[in-house]
């Protein structure tokens, strides 16, 4: 048991580091790392034009998508050679935020689906960050349920043509490509009649609406397709065959292994080694020291987990299923965490301003942002049905709707 | 990046699966804990002949000379079978203090006689309630003998020899307590048996009257040599309470998958689902909290006080999560003295005082966490 990189790796790591040395933005830097919880801003700075430059600086060193294949834009890197790649990065992997969906999932469902032609036309200039891909899965009325979604494609011509609408959209208003998973047939059950595509984001009748949040802000778009026409080329996968190639991609969004999920703890600890109690430091309360011990062994945790997935890796071996604990697992600390730390600022937490007693307010917008961790990219819910169905070998759900076609299925409750 | 036990670790291990599977059947563990026995003697035996009790204790006294790795994927298996032996006492506690601070001589008498499974050791500590603290040392020591009572002693009932701590000085600093091994077998003490929570390991009060005790380590030395001792038996009880906690996951599944209610499957209403789901989460974290434990520990590395108490934290959590979910589960069958869940249920709980309770090591991690911030 041991920390150490084999030799290959080191060396990999050596040339990684000392490109990033040379090339980094640091002026960034600074800024970068105080980010925290997914949340990145720069003061003076568009955050998508400063990823472009970083993302296209990389490729022209052969560093994006670094474990793609060469001839789509890649560096044919190992699994391992990538977790060292994201290590080394460090801070400046938070640029990377606006293609993180084309390079975890759509680029993936290309190389899977599209034609070579394809491959060669879209996945270089995804991995250099030409241009952006978001994904078109969720719906309104499908969310978990994705396959019960609506969006209607039907076949005229050489084309197909697209009604309906997308939510949750990350990036939609800056990307230049969308896959799209639409109905091609009602009359089939829902897993059965559904087709995957790919579309040009600026085709007449896509129209990109921003989605107010919960928390006040602005990070994900409705996507209303009105008459937008595909060409049958733009098609990934058999008509009908949608649903198994839209598993290949949610497959590639857990695959995530480098990167570390936000869980609170170190902003936590800090905070809590600097508020001054009526009886004294936070950290020498006994009630405090027992629930950050907590957090911290279960962050701790994540960590060592995430080794353990590491040392898989570079031994060229399958991960086993214990990554899929990550989210799970730090989408409730954060929030916990958020009101534990409200709650020990007493009635000013209720502040959410620059206020000096609640540090700037960090806690609060942790507060209101985390219920999304709990969501996005799978609820916990359906996490727990993964964990119980896949790793721990329980029986599915059972279905009422698996057998009726799409267009019998219930709309309403009541 | 290496962070997993080699194929040899590996291959022990499943060899003590397969040893403890064969010779410690939940039937052996209940003959304990239906008090037909204090422990399981031909069980203690067939551990000395694995070579497991010696796994860690060097060639040259008598043991395998492998290491703390090796020792920690038995300690897993441990758990996992429930064994009703004076394991964590003797090979944890015992032996990790004699390894710390014994001469010669003492290494020479006790380590061969634990590795040959002819000696059980323990450690006493505790005097009454309260978490380990130089103050709640009250044994006295003085002229050679010591004087004072200890409770609850783990396996003191059995035990052929202790390491004590006692107080020999009145300074109000850690260095006033100091480490002495005695002779249990020998005069000035008496052993009473105590009732509790887990019968499968038994618990004990000793009175030390004029006992004849010779030092361990150096004088003033033995809060520091118990703070390694505790930390180093941690990591190797968290690998048992990982163990335990798989196995009350894995017996918690199984049933739910057989037991039919409402017409289907009980592991099929995502109620049971979840709840496994989360067993698996606590279990996974814990597991990974005691990997690095186990690097910290074979390594002797300055991490090891962070690392021993975060993996203590979170396999007691995930011991006693697991082993209570699993009653939850078998629902009415799980509040059987029949059924096993009980077993499990008591070894989580009475594990997570036995070297001092959830709240004493999540304070420990906060000071050792800040320690090291500090620095």
């Amino acid at each position: 048991m041991n920390f150490d990189d084999t030799p290959q790796e080191a060396a990999f790591r050596e040339t990684a580091r000392k490109w990033i040395d040379a090339n980094a933005p640091k002026e960034f830097e600074e800024e970068l790392s105080k980010s925290s919880l997914g949340r990145i801003r720069l003061a003076k700075h568009d955050m998508v034009e400063v990823g472009k430059a970083w993302q296209k600086k990389k490729a022209e060193g052969n560093w994006a998508c670094l474990h793609w294949p060469k001839e789509y834009g890649g560096r044919g890197a190992t699994p391992i050679e990538k977790v060292i790649w994201q290590q080394e990065e460090g801070v400046y992997g938070k640029l990377t935020q606006p293609f993180q969906i084309g390079e975890g999932m759509c680029g993936p469902t290309v190389m899977a689906f599209g034609s070579e032609e394809a491959k060669r036309r879209y996945l270089p200039k995804l991995a250099s960050g030409e241009e952006i891909w978001c994904q078109l899965f969720s719906e309104p009325s499908a969310g978990s349920d994705v396959a019960g979604l609506r969006t209607r494609a039907e076949k005229k011509g050489d084309n197909w043509v697209v009604n309906g609408q997308k939510i949750w959209t990350s990036g939609a208003h800056y990307s230049d490509y969308g896959l799209l998973i639409a109905r091609t047939d009602p009359n089939v059950p829902k897993h059965k009649g559904l087709t995957m595509f790919f579309l040009d984001m600026k085709s007449p009748g896509v129209e990109v609406r921003p989605i107010r949040q919960a928390n006040g802000m602005q990070e994900f778009n409705e996507v209303y397709f009105t008459d937008v026409v595909i060409p049958d080329s733009q098609r990934l996968g058999a008509v009908g065959e949608g649903w198994s190639v839209s598993l290949t991609t949610l497959m590639n969004e857990r695959m995530s292994i480098g990167a570390r999920l936000a869980t609170g703890v170190p902003e936590m600890f800090e905070f809590c080694s600097n508020l001054m109690l009526e009886e004294g430091l936070a950290i020498d309360d006994p009630a405090v020291r027992s629930k950050l011990a907590s957090w911290a062994a279960k962050s701790n945790g994540l960590k060592f987990t995430s080794y353990r997935t590491i040392s898989a890796l570079s031994k060229g071996e399958r991960p086993g299923p214990e990554n899929s604990i990550g989210k799970l697992v730090s989408g409730m600390m954060l929030q916990d965490i958020a009101t534990y730390a409200m709650d020990l600022q007493g009635a000013a937490g209720v502040l959410t301003g620059n206020d000096e007693e609640t540090v700037q307010g960090q806690f609060q917008q942790m507060l209101l942002s985390s219920p999304s961790m709990r969501i996005a990219g799978g609820t916990d819910e359906i996490l727990r049905n993964i964990i119980a169905e896949r790793v721990l070998g329980l029986p599915g759900d059972i279905r009422v709707d698996k057998d009726v076609p799409y267009n019998k299925i219930p709309t309403k409750g009541r | 990046m290496n962070f997993d036990f080699s194929d040899d670790q590996k291959q022990l291990r499943d060899q003590a699966r397969k040893f403890l599977a064969e010779k410690c059947s939940p039937k052996a563990v209940r003959a304990v804990l239906d008090g037909k026995a204090p422990y399981d003697k031909e069980l203690w035996k067939g551990l000395a002949e694995m070579g497991f009790l010696g796994v860690a204790i060097p060639e040259e006294f008598g043991g395998a000379g492998a290491g703390h790795l090796e020792l920690c994927v038995i300690a897993e298996e441990m758990g996992r079978a429930n064994a009703p032996v004076p394991f964590s006492s003797t090979v944890y506690l015992a032996a990790e203090a004699l390894l710390i601070a014994g001469n010669d001589a003492q290494k020479k008498k006790w380590l061969p006689a634990i590795a040959s499974g002819e000696a059980i050791g323990t450690l006493a500590l505790f005097e009454g309630k309260g978490n380990p603290a130089p103050k709640n040392v009250k044994l006295t020591a003085a002229n050679g003998v010591l004087n004072g009572i200890k409770k609850p002693v783990a396996d003191g009932a059995i035990a052929d020899f202790a390491v004590v701590a006692a107080r020999t000085g009145s300074s109000g600093r850690d260095s006033d307590v100091s480490l002495f091994l005695v002779d249990l077998k020998a005069g000035g003490v008496e052993v009473k048996s105590l009732t509790n929570l887990d019968p499968t390991r038994g618990q004990a009060e000793i009175a030390f009257k004029d006992a004849k005790a010779e030092p361990l380590g150096a004088a003033g030395e033995g809060w520091s040599i118990l703070t390694q001792v505790l930390d180093r038996a941690a990591v190797l009880c968290a690998f048992e309470q990982v163990g335990g906690s798989d196995r009350a996951l894995e017996m918690g599944r199984d049933y739910a998958l057989d037991r039919i209610a409402f017409g289907r499957q009980i592991g099929s209403f995502q109620a049971v689902k979840h709840m496994l789901a989360d067993m698996y989460v606590s279990a996974t974290l814990a597991r990974s909290n005691s990997y690095y434990g186990a690097w910290a520990l074979s390594t002797n590395a300055a991490e090891l006080p962070e690392a021993a108490a975060a993996a203590r934290i979170s396999a007691t959590q995930a011991f006693q999560h697991c082993a209570k979910n699993n009653i939850q589960v078998h629902g009415g069958m799980g509040f059987t003295w029949e059924f096993d869940c009980h077993m499990y249920y008591r070894r989580a709980n009475a594990m997570a005082l036995g070297l001092g309770s959830l709240s004493y090591w999540e304070d420990q991690l906060i000071d050792r966490m800040r320690k090291k911030n500090a620095a």
